[in-house]
């Protein structure tokens, strides 16, 4: 690992349309290992928000505990963060996104913290439709506390230390589609081309919407034998079909052949296009999206890409009808009842 | 021959010297739990608040939906005394499961109203206390074709009957019956049939009033009658509050009912309907403390409510929130524990757990509420202290506090209060700062009272933005593990600590004489009513007690000047480990000599009784000695 980050940028470098450069997008210099699968998702992130000239200040990125939790230090530096407690981001950023709606919320969190001691807030997290990107960085082992397997290790997953894993895996995805969840996507670390369009859609859904990212952990997971090693994720991987992102301002330039592409039109008018589908895969549908997750796992292959989308999703503050403005910057005119008001409720109490 | 008789002649007949008392006295109410009976008997108190005189009802129930006993109890104290007193002088027996103690509770002189419908048990038949028998299936027989409607309407008979026997101005009860159903204006009549049922019922049939009565008094001034939950509910309201997790808890789920109801109609924004606030009820307590947490953190007033268990629960979430600096709000609404312990039972014992709670050196601010009036202030207050001091502040209320009415001062508001943010630094105010080639700091002590500048998310393009972390970091929040920057930001929590202690309520001094006694006796939250009757009661006995009510912790000077300038302070409190009297011993280095205990915690309410007892026991002892 590099021990200081170089201040040296080009002075070309390439701005978005609000004028910044990729630079005012990255965060401070990762402390995890060389080679982590995290690193990767961290700059797919860096990317996706340049690219999609998103506002630094305007997301708030959260997190539990965990190597994955380490990372939103390393992405965003101009942004808020909060690394929680174990297992416990979902709840936090219910609250945040309570208190401002106007934020974009990226939550960041890892195998451990979603699968096991966090499951519950999870589901909820999923069941409220809470308008988020919801990341799980998933190595199969806790690297933290030195490669125990987690609960998203697969069955007869071989660890490091040689033992094969013998309790059922949970997908998460699978889950997720089960309680409801709006945008449900499974990528590679490895795979920016998939991943970057992946987030930059995720994003721009209204609503909760899940990445689940096979991210290989090089110093406790990446031994032979594992299935989520680089390798054998390289080897087993199809996609759903191959993804294009185009934000709402942009114009469609590229030209797909006719029939291969699908186009999805996300709430805020961005577009996703889906090339080369794979046969029978209904993008609308979480029916055929947890059939062919089920039978490529039987196939031990991992199916990724976009596995499910909702274009009109009901968010919690539709759910539950908040104001448009955020709360936290309602004003104490706004907010407090008043004495007079007080003086009629005293008098109900006589 | 039955002994048990109808009481045409309440002086010639009774069978033993009948109590006297007029506007002294305590009234229960015993009755099966889902039979409607709660809103009669809050009918029949109301009344008598409503006759000028100060009352205290409690009520006393099972862990329990439908079918178990249930009891409601009214004190009437002219002289003021709104604590829990022993002892029952009307007895009205409605419940045949729990009818053997229910009689034995009476004091001799006392009386039993009854359903007389079926003859009583004769093994149940004191010769010192009166019976008066009311056929209320009969007449509900008579009158009623549904059953429902049978079972309801036996209860508002029942407060009828009471109306006539203790000289209640039968107008006051038809007044609460027209409140009581505004809105639903074709139940006004039936109910009123059959409070009269009842009061013509004792009328005809025995000679009213009894000997214990209630004459007329204005002594309720403009005080109101309203349970604690309700009042710390409207407090948030009227504090800010407008994230809210939560997870249903007793006996602290009506906190959260309360700011809803509230809400849901002082809270509406006037040109789209949609709503000011938002309540998410979580999937445990941990969720809900995360969801105060995040909102708090994002620049909202936050708040949860729970009673000990969920305490226990947010414990680790509670290290966080006081480590990384973030002002959340928790009413306590604590019952008899530990684990589910008597969750309808009250109890003063949450009190270390949440003041110390989570791992590693953890201190909490608390507020210890003793009537509705404080439970509204205090709650709407912690708004003001949490972000003032950006830590955590729990509202200690408990389940007598909270789920019982109580007589109180009236709410009051000032239109002209700001709510306190404490110190967030706006976008201006960031540009200023590095206008003035100074660097944002998140935990830089500027004013060195331990409190350090914040930023909400999303406030500034470029400056001001932090990582907010339970590990260890710099005074720019950048994380380090080095031991030196560890401590010192410890030692600057303590100082905020120390800060704290100007901020915090500051306790009240009731003293004996016009000179200091040698004794006093320091009491918080519910405790209260209990204490200063026995204060009362001591003094006529000759023994004089300087009392201080405990409003919050950290301990402020006043506590520390109290413990000094008396020779023996007495502690009451309603847990078996005296925790309160733990941390004053902890926190002010007191000697435990110094601090004899006197603690109640069977559940039921502290009496003035219990009090007296106890304190009068050990001068004895110590006399002995």
């Amino acid at each position: 690992m590099t021990y200081q980050k170089p201040n040296f940028r080009h002075p070309l470098a390439p701005t978005n349309n609000l004028g910044l450069s990729r630079r005012e997008y990255e965060g401070a210099l990762s402390t995890l290992c060389a080679g982590c699968g995290h690193d990767s998702i961290s700059n797919a992130i860096i990317t996706a928000c340049f690219e999609n000239s998103i506002e630094p200040h305007k997301v708030a990125k959260l997190s539990g505990i965990g190597c994955s939790s380490k990372t939103p230090t390393y992405f965003l530096g101009n942004s808020h963060g909060f690394n929680t407690v174990h297992g416990r981001m979902p709840s936090v950023t219910t609250g945040a996104n309570m208190a401002n709606r106007d934020l974009t919320y990226i939550g960041v969190s890892g195998d451990g913290d979603s699968a096991s001691i966090g499951l519950g807030q999870f589901a909820h997290v999923v069941r409220r439709n809470l308008n988020m990107l919801y990341i799980v960085e998933n190595n199969g082992c806790y690297g933290l506390t030195k490669g125990q397997n987690s609960a998203t290790t697969d069955l007869g997953s071989i660890s490091k230390s040689g033992n094969a894993n013998k309790f059922s895996p949970i997908d998460l995805c699978n889950l997720s589609m089960q309680l409801g969840a709006t945008f449900v996507a499974r990528s590679f670390s490895g795979d920016k081309d998939q991943l970057v369009p992946l987030i930059k859609a995720a994003m721009s859904h209204r609503g909760f919407a899940f990445i689940d990212v096979i991210s290989p952990c090089v110093t406790f997971n990446n031994n032979p034998g594992s299935k989520k090693s680089y390798d054998f994720v390289r080897e087993h991987q199809e996609a759903t079909s191959n993804i294009d992102f185009v934000p709402m301002q942009q114009e469609i330039t590229t030209q797909y052949d006719a029939g291969t592409t699908q186009e999805v039109t996300l709430h805020d008018g961005s577009v996703i296009h889906l090339h080369k589908p794979i046969d029978g895969f209904d993008i609308h549908n979480p029916r055929t999206a947890m059939r062919a997750m089920k039978d490529h796992q039987e196939r031990d292959e991992i199916l990724t890409g976009l596995l499910y989308v909702d274009t009109d999703p009901v968010d919690l503050h539709d759910v539950i009808n908040t104001n448009s403005k955020p709360l936290n910057s309602l004003t104490k005119e706004e907010l407090c009842p008043g004495n007079k008001t007080l003086q009629s409720i005293n008098e109900s109490l006589r | 021959m039955s002994k048990v008789i109808k009481v045409n002649n309440t002086s010639s007949e009774r069978n033993s010297a009948s109590i006297s008392g007029i506007n002294e006295f305590v009234v229960k109410f015993a009755n099966i739990n889902g039979t409607g009976s709660a809103s009669a008997n809050n009918m029949f108190a109301k009344a008598v608040f409503r006759m000028g005189l100060p009352i205290s009802p409690k009520n006393i129930f099972p862990s329990n939906i439908q079918g178990l006993p249930t009891w409601y109890e009214v004190r009437v104290s002219e002289k003021g005394y709104l604590a829990r007193r022993d002892g029952i002088d009307i007895m009205v027996a409605m419940n045949p499961q729990s009818l053997a103690g229910d009689v034995a509770s009476v004091l001799p002189g006392g009386y039993l109203l009854y359903d007389s419908t079926k003859t009583i048990d004769l093994r149940l038949v004191r010769n010192d206390i009166t019976y008066i028998g009311l056929p209320l299936t009969d007449i509900c027989r008579r009158e009623y074709k549904d059953a429902r409607q049978r079972q309801l309407f036996k209860n508002i008979i029942y407060v009828g009957a009471l109306a006539a026997l203790l000289d209640i101005d039968f107008t006051v009860l038809t007044g609460l019956v027209s409140d009581q159903f505004k809105g639903k204006e074709k139940l006004i009549a039936p109910n009123i049939h059959a409070l009269e049922l009842g009061y013509q019922y004792a009328n005809k049939n025995f000679s009213c009033p009894l000997s214990i009565r209630i004459e007329k008094r204005d002594l309720v001034g403009d005080k109101i009658l309203i349970d604690g939950n309700s009042a710390s509910g409207l407090g948030a309201v009227y504090g800010g509050a407008t994230v809210v997790g939560w997870y249903p808890i007793t006996p602290s789920t009506s906190v959260i009912e309360a700011f809803e109801k509230y809400a849901k109609r002082l809270r509406i924004d006037p040109g789209t309907g949609a709503i000011n606030y938002a309540t998410v009820q979580a999937e445990d307590e941990i969720a809900a403390i995360g969801i105060v947490i995040g909102g708090a953190w994002n620049g909202a007033r936050s708040f949860t409510a729970t009673s000990g268990p969920g305490v226990s629960l947010m414990g680790e979430f509670l290290g966080l929130a006081y480590f990384a600096e973030i002002p959340v709000v928790l009413v306590d609404v604590q019952r008899a524990g530990p684990s589910t312990g008597m969750p309808t039972r009250t109890q003063q014992s949450d009190i270390t757990a949440a003041a110390y709670s989570s791992h590693g050196d953890t201190k909490h601010v608390l507020l210890f509420p003793s009537t509705p009036k404080e439970c509204f202030d205090m709650t709407a207050d912690a708004f003001d202290l949490a972000e003032r001091l950006q830590t955590p502040v729990m509202v200690m209320s408990d389940l007598d506090l909270g789920m019982n009415d109580h007589m109180s001062e009236p709410f009051e508001w000032d239109d002209d209060r700001a709510y306190d943010r404490g110190k967030v630094l706006s976008a201006e105010q960031l540009d200023e700062l590095s206008a003035n080639g100074k660097k944002f700091g998140r935990y830089l002590d500027v004013d060195n009272d331990g409190i350090c500048y914040r930023t909400f998310p999303g406030a500034h393009p470029d400056k001001g933005s932090f990582f907010t972390r339970g590990s260890s970091r710099d005074p720019y929040a950048v994380y380090t593990e080095d031991g030196a920057e560890y401590v010192a930001n410890m030692e600057r929590l303590i100082r905020k600590f120390e800060t704290a202690k100007e901020y915090v309520p500051k306790p009240e001094q009731k003293l004996a004489g016009k000179r200091a006694s040698k004794r006093g006796v320091i009491y918080y939250g519910t405790s209260a009513a209990a204490t200063e009757e026995a204060i009362d009661l001591l003094k006529e006995k000759g023994i004089n007690l300087d009392g201080l009510r405990v409003r919050a912790f950290p301990f402020n000077k006043d506590v520390e000047d109290f413990i000094e300038k008396h020779d023996t302070v007495f502690v009451v409190e309603q847990n078996r480990d005296a925790q309160l009297r733990s941390m004053l011993i902890n926190e002010l280095e007191v000697s435990p000599k110094q601090l004899p205990k006197v603690l109640n915690y069977d559940g039921s309410p502290i009496t003035a009784a219990c009090i007296c007892e106890n304190i009068l026991e050990q001068l004895t002892e110590k006399e002995a000695c």
